[in-house]
């Protein structure tokens, strides 16, 4: 007898912009389904929610990276985001099937409606984790628990939380955390049209102007190698600047410098800026937080410098040099410009 | 016009370090301030009133009696009323049991428009600014970075998004979330400060609500915490102490080993 009658499967909210579907939605329906090949007794399956105006054809495009089932509602209402008429929906769809567990990217959209939704039918949810798993104990005797972790201050690093007495149990998961499956065309899926109630198609809050943003500089999350400063670089950051154009990178930053305002706020790495996982990440003079590691662990080799040998970053880092930033810095531009010419 | 202003009061995160032994947070001697994108949404109320003196500002904080400090501080700043949410039966709540508790307080309160940081320093879940707004009925704006026209009836204000700014309107009464760097808050000077012990900050608690106690505080959260674990040292970290010019040599090396410099 399951504790939550009624209640399966593991739903994503695939979040679309003018029809262009974003990676995220895809990176997390991937992790779904290995998430419901971990607990085949439950026969569980990975169902996608799709939002949107004239986006019914794009369903294909979601089964084809790993949906079983995409439940879609087209309606002109839903063309641009919008927290009210989303949130109905989803609702809606949350009544009607009754998923089990359900994801949200944690993207802007994301942490706008998720919450919303949440509130709405008092269940709980989980923000900006960095991992799922399900309890597969728990499974055997018919409970799929969520389990979700993120970084948390609450004393300790990382936090695991549950929801074991609401459903769905939600979660909003970080952009660029899990691995995106590659489209398979040969895979058959569902497609279910829904069409939700209106409690009003009178808009709230309307859109007068929509402005594409100057990005000042690069976009951090696409450069392949990123030079960190911490606190610890703040007095040598041209030398890091230097150092990024040998390398054909692109300096990033900690919270704290961007506070201190040596760098602007895009080209923050942590939890309260962007996540990166470049080829090589530099840190400079930087502890190594929760708040910045959450952001830039997944890089493929991280090389740190510090001056203090008991620096969290040299637990995280593959290679660690105890040494100031500021002696280190100009001798490895001058080291890499020789190896370039040798 | 009334003005309610969400604030928390956090550990400032930049002053923690972890203890290598334990691996837990050391809290001990660092300093609380007032959560950087909560102190954006009250400068940006002080600069409507500022604009329109008719504007009454009130900022309210649920948390421990300590916190009471920082709302003194709010009114030096310029709000006109101040009110600390503090009871024991409250606490130990998530963003779904505070987004009930702060609601029903708002309600006894009275508010045109609800101003909340996007998010705390210490949590990072951007929950409770939609979810007090779901509980009151409100429409919500998020990830605010300008308030560009407040009428009557409704405002205009500019979110950040991630590839794109939107303008956008909403009627009045609705909640927005602040960035911090969208403003630079005022300082507050000595008099400011001693003035404003002539506007004592009003204490509300459980009893003051109207709610079930089933409903708030932990055991109104539906979110509980399963483990909490420190991170597994990584098997391939290699710590070096050598001279300056050995590590940037070795560096280099080992980028050009691993192919990471290109002429």
């Amino acid at each position: 007898m399951a504790k939550f009658e009624g209640y399966k499967d593991i739903y994503v909210f695939v979040e679309q912009k003018n029809g262009t579907i974003a990676e995220v939605g895809y990176e997390l329906i991937s992790e779904a389904r290995k998430l419901v090949a971990s607990i085949p007794e439950m026969g569980y399956q990975v169902v996608g929610v799709l939002l949107g105006s004239n986006i019914t054809d794009k369903a294909q495009e979601v089964i084809t990276h790993g949906a079983d089932k995409v439940i879609v509602v087209d309606d002109e209402l839903l063309k641009d985001y919008s927290t009210q008429f989303y949130a109905d929906a989803l609702t809606q769809i949350i009544k009607e099937f009754k998923p089990d567990s359900f994801l949200t990217g944690a993207t802007v959209l994301g942490r706008d409606l998720a919450p919303r939704v949440a509130a709405r039918i008092n269940a709980g949810l989980t923000a900006d984790a960095t991992k799922i798993e399900i309890d597969t104990e728990k499974a055997k005797d018919g409970e799929a628990l969520l389990l979700v972790t993120r970084p948390t201050f609450g004393g300790n690093l990382f936090g695991t939380i549950v929801c074991p007495d609401t459903r769905p149990q939600m979660a909003t998961i970080r952009p660029k955390v899990f691995d995106m499956a590659p489209a398979d065309a040969s895979r058959t899926g569902e497609v279910v049209t829904f069409a939700p109630a209106w409690e009003s198609t009178e808009p709230q809050v309307t859109i007068e102007k929509v402005v594409e943003k100057v990005i000042e500089g690069v976009d951090i999350t696409k450069a392949n190698i990123l030079i960190g400063a911490g606190r610890g670089a703040e007095g040598c950051l041209d030398v890091l600047e230097a150092c990024a154009k040998e390398l054909d990178g692109v300096v990033c930053a900690t919270r704290a410098v961007v506070e201190d305002g040596y760098m602007d706020k895009s080209l923050q790495v942590g939890q309260t800026g962007k996540t990166v996982r470049p080829a090589l990440y530099i840190a400079c003079g930087i502890s190594g937080a929760v708040q910045h590691v959450a952001g830039m662990e997944k890089s493929d080799m991280i090389i740190a410098i510090n001056r203090d040998p008991q620096a969290e970053i040299f637990t995280i880092a593959n290679m660690g040099f105890v040494g100031d930033v500021n002696e280190v810095l100009p001798l490895l531009v001058e080291e890499i410009k020789k190896a370039k010419a040798a | 016009m009334k003005i309610i202003v969400l604030v928390k009061q956090v550990p400032d995160s930049t002053e923690i370090t972890v203890d290598k032994k334990t691996g837990t947070l050391v809290r001990d001697g660092v300093p609380s301030i007032i959560n950087p994108d909560d102190l954006a949404g009250l400068e940006a109320a002080l600069e409507l009133k500022d604009a329109n003196p008719d504007i009454k500002i009130a900022v309210v904080s649920m948390g421990p009696p300590q916190a009471k400090g920082m709302l003194q501080e709010t009114i030096a700043r310029g709000a006109d009323e101040a009110y600390l949410i503090t009871d024991r039966r409250l606490g130990g709540a998530d963003t779904c049991a505070t987004s009930r508790t702060l609601a029903a307080a708002l309600k006894k309160i009275g508010y045109d428009l609800i101003i909340a940081g996007r998010q705390a320093i210490d949590g990072d879940t951007a929950q409770v600014g939609p979810q007090t707004a779901e509980r009151l009925g409100l429409p919500q704006i998020t990830y605010v970075d300008e308030i560009i026209e407040l009428n009557a009836d409704k405002i205009t204000v500019k979110k950040a998004l991630e590839e794109e700014e939107q303008i956008l309107t909403s009627k009045l009464p609705c909640v927005l979330t602040t960035l911090s760097g969208m403003n630079k808050p005022r300082y507050m000077n000595c008099n400011d400060i001693v003035d404003s012990f002539d506007k004592p900050v009003g204490i509300m608690t459980f009893d003051d609500l109207d709610l079930d106690l089933s409903v708030v505080g932990l055991a109104g959260s539906p979110t509980k915490v399963h483990a909490t674990f420190t991170k597994d040292v990584s098997a391939e970290t290699k710590t070096y102490d050598l001279s300056a010019q050995e590590t940037a040599e070795l560096i280099a090396s080992t980028l050009k080993e691993k192919q990471l410099i290109t002429k």
